[in-house]
C-alpha cells in the first residue's frame, strides 16, 4: 500500500489501514465507508473533503466507534491509536478512550449540547469521567479549558443553560469539551458549517492555536476548500466511501490528479477568478449500496475511458506523498 | 422561575373562575332550584320565602358574588338528598378519591415510564412488543369494559381481590389498575417516542464521545429529556384521571367523589354536583400545579424563559 505522509520526521498517532464500515439496510449493504487507509502524526491537521453522502461523517463515527450497531459494522480494517487497534476491544474500554485520547466537535452547535444540563456540568463531566482528581480541581479544569476557548466570564456562565448561549459561544463550549482531557486526536465535523463567516473565522483561528499549544492532531471534516486550505497540511478526498486522492494542501491545490478533486476544486469561488455561477458537479455519485464494479466516478468523469468501468483503479504514487486512485495518473 | 410560576398559578385561579361561572351559568339555565327543594304542598309564601333565603329575589351578579362568597368559604349550599352541607359530603368523600388517584398515578407512573424507555432502548425486540400491548389495551379498551374483565378474572374466577368496594387494603388494586391503565399507556407511548428522538440526537452522540457510559447515557443524559413531553400532556392526562373516577368509582362502587357525583346526578341533587364538580376542578388545578413546577424544575428553558 502507498501511503501519503509528508511529516515523515513526526511520530504517527493514528493509523486507519483498510477500515470498511457498511449498514445493512433494506436495499442492501450500504458501503459507506469501503477501504480507506491513511495516517495521522503528531500536531498535524489532515482535512476529509467530499460531497455530501460520501461517507465522511461515518468515518468520523467509526473512529470514535460510534457507529449504531445494528444497522452498522465496521466489517474489517483497524484504527491504531496511540499504538493500540481500537477496533476490537470491548465497549467499556472504548469509552475509556473516547473523550480522552480521541475526541470529537460536532457540527451543529443548536443541538449538540444537552438542553437539560447546565454548561459547567457538561464540561465537568467528561473531566469527571477520565480523570481522577478532587471536585475543585474539576471546576477548576473546567474554568481553565472554557477559558482556552475564549468564554467570556467564564466563571459566571458555567451556571448558564445552552438555550441562554448563541451559536456560536455554544460551539466554543463543544471545542472545550472536546479539548478538556488533553486528547491527542480531535475529530471535527465541519464545526462552522452553521456558523457565520465572522464567527466561522474566530472559531478556525482559535483551533488553530490550541493545536499549536498542545501538539494536537486534528481531522478536519469539511465540503469547503476554502476551509481547507486555511487549516490543514494534507488532504484526503473522499468519493462514494473510498479515498480517491491524497496528498500534502499544495499538491491537491496546484497538482489535482484525480478528475473528481478537480471538479470539485473548480466549484470554489476564488479571488482571483470571476465565476459566473457555482460550478457544481454534474450528474449523482452511484448509490452506495449498489457500486459498479469499476471507477465510482465513471459515470461523470469527463475524461472516463473503456477501462474504468470495467475494473476499479488501484490507488497510485502521483508524486511522493501523493496518491490518486484514477486510470489517468501513470 | 418566579414569574412562570406566578403565571401558572394566576391561570390555575382563572380556571377555577371560569369553571365556577360556568357551573354557575348552567344552574340558573337549568331552572328555578325551588322547584327541587320545595314540593306540591308548598305555598306562595314558602315559594317567596327560599326566594329570600336562597337570594333568588337579586340580580344575577349579585347571585354570582353570593355564590362565590360562599365557595371560597367552603359553603356550597346544602345537599337535597342527604339534608347536610355539601362541603360536609364532599369531604367525607374526598379521601377515597384522592386514594385511588395517587395509587393510580403512581401506577401509571411505574409502569408508563420504565416500559417506555425499555420499549425504546429495546426497540424492536419482544420487549417492545410487550410495551405495545400493554399500550394498545391502555389506549383501545374503555375504562368500564377493562374494569369489568379484570373484576371477573381477578375477583370472581380467582378470588384474588374483592371484587368491589371499599373493603381490605387489596380492594383498590383492581379500580387503580383500571383507571392508571390509560395513563400508563400514554405515558408509556410518550416516553418511548420522546427516547427514540433523544437517543438519536447530536447532544447523546457528544455525550458519547466524552466517554459516558450506556447505562449512564439513558438514565442521566436521554432519561430527563425524555420525561419533558409526558409533563408538557400531563395537563391533558390527568383530566382524563378525574373522568375515568367517574366510570371507575361506579364500576367498583368506590365511595369516592366520582360516584358521588352521579349520585348527586341521578337524584338531581344540584347543590352537590356543584360541590363535587367545583371539588374535581380544585384537585385538577392542584394537580396540574405541581406538575407545572416539575416541568420547570425538569426543563430549564422553561425555568430560564
Ligand atoms: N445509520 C445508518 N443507516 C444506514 N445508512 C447510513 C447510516 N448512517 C449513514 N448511512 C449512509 O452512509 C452514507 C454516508 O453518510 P455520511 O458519512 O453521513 O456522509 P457525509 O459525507 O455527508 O458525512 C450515506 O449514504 C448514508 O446513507
Ligand atoms: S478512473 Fe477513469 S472514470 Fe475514474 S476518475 Fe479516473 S479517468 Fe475518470
Ligand atoms: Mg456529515
Amino acid at each position: 500500500m502507498v501511503t501519503a505522509d509528508t511529516r515523515i520526521d513526526t511520530e504517527v498517532v493514528l493509523s486507519v489501514d483498510d477500515l470498511r464500515t457498511h449498514f445493512t439496510t433494506r436495499w442492501g449493504t450500504v458501503k459507506a465507508v469501503d477501504g480507506i487507509s491513511f495516517d495521522l502524526r503528531r500536531g498535524e491537521t489532515l482535512g476529509i473533503v467530499g460531497e455530501s453522502g460520501c461517507g465522511k461523517s461515518v468515518t468520523m463515527l467509526s473512529l470514535m466507534r460510534l457507529i449504531p450497531i445494528p444497522p452498522g459494522k465496521i466489517v474489517s480494517g483497524s484504527i491504531v491509536l496511540d499504538g493500540e487497534d481500537i477496533v476490537p476491544i470491548s465497549e467499556q474500554e472504548m469509552a475509556k478512550i473516547r473523550g480522552s485520547k480521541i475526541a470529537l466537535i460536532i457540527q451543529d452547535p443548536m443541538t449538540s449540547l444537552n438542553p437539560v444540563f447546565s454548561i459547567g456540568d457538561q464540561v465537568e463531566e467528561a473531566i469527571k469521567i477520565h480523570q481522577d482528581i478532587p471536585k475543585r480541581s474539576i471546576t477548576d479544569r473546567a474554568l481553565e479549558v472554557l477559558r482556552k476557548v475564549n468564554i467570556p466570564a467564564a466563571e459566571s456562565r458555567v451556571k448558564d443553560y445552552p438555550h441562554q448561549m448563541s451559536g456560536g459561544m455554544r460551539q466554543r463550549v463543544v471545542g472545550a469539551i472536546g479539548i478538556s482531557c488533553q486528547p491527542q486526536v480531535l475529530i471535527a465535523d465541519e464545526p462552522t458549517t452553521s456558523l457565520d463567516v465572522t464567527i466561522q473565522a474566530q472559531y478556525l483561528k482559535l483551533l488553530k492555536d490550541i493545536q499549536k499549544e498542545s501538539d494536537l492532531s486534528i481531522i478536519f471534516i469539511t465540503h469547503d476548500f476554502g476551509i481547507v486550505a486555511k487549516m490543514c497540511d494534507r488532504v484526503a478526498v473522499m468519493y462514494a466511501g473510498r479515498i480517491v486522492e491524497h496528498g500534502s494542501v499544495r499538491d491537491i491545490f496546484n497538482n489535482p490528479s484525480h478528475p473528481y478533486t478537480e471538479a470539485l476544486l473548480a466549484s470554489v469561488p476564488r479571488m482571483d477568478r470571476v465565476v459566473d455561477r457555482l460550478y457544481s458537479i454534474e450528474g449523482q455519485p452511484p448509490p452506495l449500496h449498489d457500486l459498479p464494479v469499476g471507477c465510482a466516478f465513471a459515470n461523470r468523469c469527463p475524461v472516463v475511458m473503456d477501462k474504468c468501468i470495467e475494473t476499479y483503479p488501484e490507488i497510485k504514487a502521483v508524486s511522493d506523498g501523493h496518491t490518486a486512485a484514477c486510470w489517468k495518473v501513470e | 422561575m418566579q414569574k412562570y410560576l406566578v403565571r401558572r398559578f394566576i391561570l390555575a385561579l382563572v380556571t377555577l373562575l371560569c369553571v365556577s361561572l360556568i357551573i354557575f351559568i348552567m344552574s340558573r339555565v337549568s331552572g328555578d332550584p325551588r322547584h327541587i327543594y320545595l314540593d306540591d304542598y308548598s305555598t306562595q309564601e314558602d315559594w317567596d320565602r327560599m326566594g329570600e333565603v336562597l337570594g333568588l329575589d337579586k340580580p344575577y351578579y349579585e347571585q354570582y358574588g353570593i355564590f362565590i362568597k360562599g365557595a371560597v368559604r367552603g359553603d356550597f349550599g346544602k345537599s337535597v338528598r342527604e339534608a347536610r352541607p355539601v362541603t360536609d359530603v364532599v369531604i367525607e368523600r374526598a379521601p377515597a378519591t384522592l386514594l385511588l388517584g395517587a395509587v393510580a398515578f403512581s401506577f401509571s407512573i411505574l409502569i408508563g415510564v420504565p416500559l417506555g424507555i425499555l420499549s425504546a432502548v429495546k426497540r424492536g425486540t419482544m420487549m417492545d412488543n410487550f410495551g405495545k400491548f400493554i399500550a394498545l389495551i391502555g389506549q383501545s379498551a374503555p375504562p368500564f369494559w377493562l374494569g369489568i374483565m379484570l373484576m371477573f378474572f381477578f375477583a370472581v374466577k380467582l378470588g384474588m381481590v374483592p371484587p368491589y368496594g371499599k373493603q381490605d387494603w387489596n380492594s383498590i388494586i383492581l379500580p387503580a389498575v383500571t383507571l392508571g391503565w390509560y395513563y400508563a399507556a400514554a405515558n408509556l407511548r410518550l416516553v418511548r417516542s420522546a427516547m427514540l428522538d433523544v437517543l438519536d440526537s447530536e447532544y447523546i452522540k457528544l455525550a458519547r464521545a466524552k466517554g459516558v457510559n450506556s447505562r449512564t447515557i439513558i438514565m442521566k443524559h436521554a432519561f430527563r429529556n425524555a420525561l419533558i413531553p409526558p409533563l408538557t400532556f400531563a395537563g391533558v392526562t390527568i383530566g382524563a384521571l378525574v373522568t375515568g373516577s367517574l366510570v371507575v368509582e361506579t364500576v367498583f362502587a368506590w365511595p369516592g367523589l366520582g360516584r358521588l357525583a352521579i349520585e348527586a346526578l341521578f337524584a338531581f341533587d344540584y347543590p352537590l354536583l356543584q360541590g363535587v364538580v367545583i371539588t374535581f376542578t380544585l384537585l385538577y388545578v392542584t394537580a396540574a400545579f405541581i406538575v407545572d413546577v416539575l416541568y420547570a424544575y425538569v426543563d430549564p428553558r422553561i425555568r430560564y424563559a
